[in-house]
This record gives structure tokens, sequence and C-alpha cells, in this order.
């Protein structure tokens, strides 16, 4: 092993590490965001909403990431999308997740006891009033974990980028790769970093869990 | 710049033959996941620590690291100490090994679900416990985990994709083919999209199938 050799590009390593964190808060926001939306679709009274949920859960998981990145990035522009491989990198790891999102918070509110719906309706509250103040409160806490999967398979998602030359760590990795042939170092750097926001995110989730827990 | 998607048909050969090479990686990476991870799942389970470890810090590398990144290793790095392998052998290694990892914790925990009398009858009757392992624990574990294991086959299927990256002719990269001679990405993405949608689609299909016949069987 090449020690010498990674102590001389690791400063490259710990920039790239940063624009890789900084894609996985933003699509955590996006995906988040997408999964509430999806979620509310899937559960609505309309049936046209529930397809259109449907039919985004299906999609977006049926067919490869990678593809609705190059979808987005390189066919956008055809239909008047410009976006910089960093905008496109957020907007399509976030749409992704989404779907993966909003079967995770259907499940946690449909998983909520259905009594507590029937008694908070027959004491008078509207069906959004019992959402806001009854289920969603009891379905937020049931959430937290299972979304905490989703955010570590998206932190290892954001690799794809590098798909779309965005110079986050597995791009960095890829091309000290190329221009040292040292496949075995670079990968040993960059996997350490990848750990290291994994394992912190890891702990941040377990400690919301603990702090939301009743019992 | 307006959609046209006449000029898919053209390209069409091309795609198809893309499919087919995305169907055989998945199959052959398949395969190996699922013999690989039976194999891990013993080791992690039964074999002394000296060789429990390393295969434990390996799990913990593939689990905690991107599969791209993976890839790169694999295929550069065999490279490196001189082993050139073609990009579809490659990739079959990076997916299949990848997978092994997720499936092993699946049947770690379905070799663990599998009743204690099991094993004590097997051995009473003078298997070994190699044997016991081999005849008895395993193939009950493989049944209860099929299921779940669908769910990384159809994983495995849409992580296909990124073995492009290093080279595979798969539906991906007969996409990018197209496109390199045509400047149409949008409609040659999609069309790709949708084919793996499909695919995905069938293999849904297979799965609850698979999975109705197993609650039968019991």
């Amino acid at each position: 092993m090449d020690v010498e050799l990674i102590l001389r590009v690791y400063p490259f390593f710990i920039e790239a590490a940063w624009v890789t964190i900084q894609l996985s808060v933003l699509t955590t926001i996006l995906g988040l965001a997408c999964g509430a939306l999806g979620a509310a679709a899937r559960l609505s009274r309309l049936r046209v909403f529930r397809a259109i949920g449907a039919a985004y859960v299906s999609v977006i998981r049926g067919t490869p990431a990678l593809i609705q990145l190059f979808i987005l990035y390189f066919g956008g522009p055809q239909i008047g999308i410009q976006l910089d491989a960093f905008e496109a990198g957020v907007i399509g790891l976030g749409v992704n997740i989404g779907a993966y999102m909003t079967e995770t918070i259907r499940g946690a509110i449909i998983s909520v006891d259905r009594g507590q719906t029937e008694a908070a309706r027959t004491l008078g509250m509207s069906r959004w009033e019992n959402m806001r103040y009854v289920v969603l409160p009891q379905a937020a806490r049931l959430m937290i974990r299972p979304l905490g999967v989703n955010i570590n398979a998206l932190i290892k998602g954001t690799a794809l980028v590098a798909a779309i030359s965005v110079v986050e760590l597995t791009y960095t990795a890829q091309r000290f790769i190329g221009s040292t042939y040292k496949p075995f170092e670079m990968f040993l750097i960059s996997g350490a970093l990848y750990m290291i926001i994994i394992y912190a995110t890891g702990r941040g989730i377990a400690w919301l869990d603990r702090r939301a827990r009743i019992v | 710049m307006t959609l046209d998607f006449t000029v898919v048909p053209a390209f069409l050969d091309v795609i198809l033959l893309g499919v087919l090479w995305t169907i055989a990686i998945t199959v052959a990476a398949a395969l190996v996941s699922f013999f690989v991870g039976i194999f891990f799942a013993v080791v992690a389970l039964y074999a002394p620590w000296f060789i429990r470890l390393p295969f434990r810090a390996f799990e913990w590398l593939f689990m905690g690291t991107p599969l791209l990144l993976q890839l790169f290793l694999i295929y550069f790095g065999l490279i490196q100490i001189g082993i050139d392998l073609p990009a579809f052998v490659a990739g079959v290694i990076g997916l299949g090994l990848h997978f092994a990892v997720y499936n092993s914790e699946l049947i770690q925990s379905a070799i663990l679900a599998v009743d204690k009398g099991q094993t004590e009858a097997s051995r009473t009757l003078g298997l070994s416990r190699m044997q016991t392992l081999r005849y008895v624990v395993v193939p009950q574990a493989v049944r209860d985990v099929i299921p779940p294991i669908g769910n990384n086959m159809i994983a495995l299927l849409k992580d296909s994709a990124l073995v492009s990256v290093i080279g595979v002719s798969e539906l991906t990269l007969s996409a990018q083919q197209a496109i390199g001679r045509t400047f149409r990405p949008f409609e040659f993405y999609v069309t790709a999209a949708a084919f793996y949608y499909v695919i995905n689609l069938v293999m849904e299909a297979v799965q609850r199938r698979i999975e109705r016949r197993i609650a039968a069987s019991r």
C-alpha cells in the first residue's frame, strides 16, 4: 500500500466528501418533500390522486436511478430543462428516493391504530384535524427508523452522479484511479469517508429515534 | 429540438441486444449472489473467529460503500494485479459480491429461524454437522428466504445499469451507442427505461407466483 500517495491526495477527497454531504442533505430534503406529497396522494380520497401517486412509485421504483438521471440531465435540454450536473443530480436523486420515502411514510401512517382515527372523528375532529393532531404525530415516530434506511441508501446512491461528472467522492476516486493506477488505495480513502458519513448519519437517526420515543 | 420517437425503431436491434445482455448479467449476478450469499451466511454463523473476522470486515466494507465505487475497485483492481477480465465478468463479480452481502444477512436470519429440533433430530440420526447443514438446515432456510431475496434481485436488475460505466454493453450502454449516432438522449433513455420497467414487471409477477407456491407448500 502506498501511504505516501494517500497522504498526498487525501485533501482532494476531503473536498469531494463535502460535495457528497451537500448532495446528501439536499437530496434528503427534496426526497422527504416528494415522499410527503406522494404519501398524501396515495392516501387521498380522490381516485385520480391515488392513481398519480401509484404511478409515481411504480415507474420510479421500476426503472434504474442511473437512467432517470440520464433522462433528466442529457434529455432535459430537449424538453426545455437546462440544469447543471449538480442540480440534475439533486433533483434526479431526490425524486428517485422520494418514491421509496412515499412508501415508508404511507406505511407509517397506515400502521397507526384505526381506533385513534375513529375516536378523533367521534370527538368531532375534521379529517384534517385528525391527520394533523392525532395520526401524524404518532406516525412521525414510527417513520424515523425506516426513513433512516432510505437515507442510508440515498447517501450511497449519490455516487451515481459521478456518471454525469459531478466532482464528488466516487468521481474523484475514479479520476485518481485513472491517473495513479492505484485502485485499492483510492477505494480505501473514499470508502472510509463514505463510511464516516453513513456512520454519523446513522447515529443521528438513532438519537432522533430515541428522543421521539414515548415509552 | 422537438422530440421524435420515430428514430427509435431503426436502433431496435441494438436495444434488444442490450436487453439480452442486461438479462444475462442479471441472471449471472443473481446466481453468484445467491450461492456466495449462502457461503457468507454459513461462514458468519459457523466458522471460527479468525475466518469469520475478515469476512465480517469485507461485508462491512461492502455495505458501507456505493456499488459504483466497488465496481471501479474490482474492474481496475483486478487489472492492476494482472488479471485482465472482460468487463462482463468484472460486472458479474461486482454485482454478485455486492448483493451476496445483502443476501447473506437474510439467509443468516433464516438459518437461525429453522427449528433447533431439526438439527437435533438429524444429528441423532447420525448426520455430521456438515451434512446437517447441507441437507437439513440450509434447504429449509432457503425456502423461507426466497421472497425477500426476490426483492434484492429486482434491485439487482436496476443496479445492473451501473456496469455500463465499466463498459459492459448492456441496455444502458446500448442506448448510449444509439444516442452517439443520433444525438437524441431523451428518446433513447426513455426507451431503455421502458424496457427496464417491463423486465421489472415480469420479475415482480414471477416473484408473486413463487411466493404463492411457497405459501401453498407449507
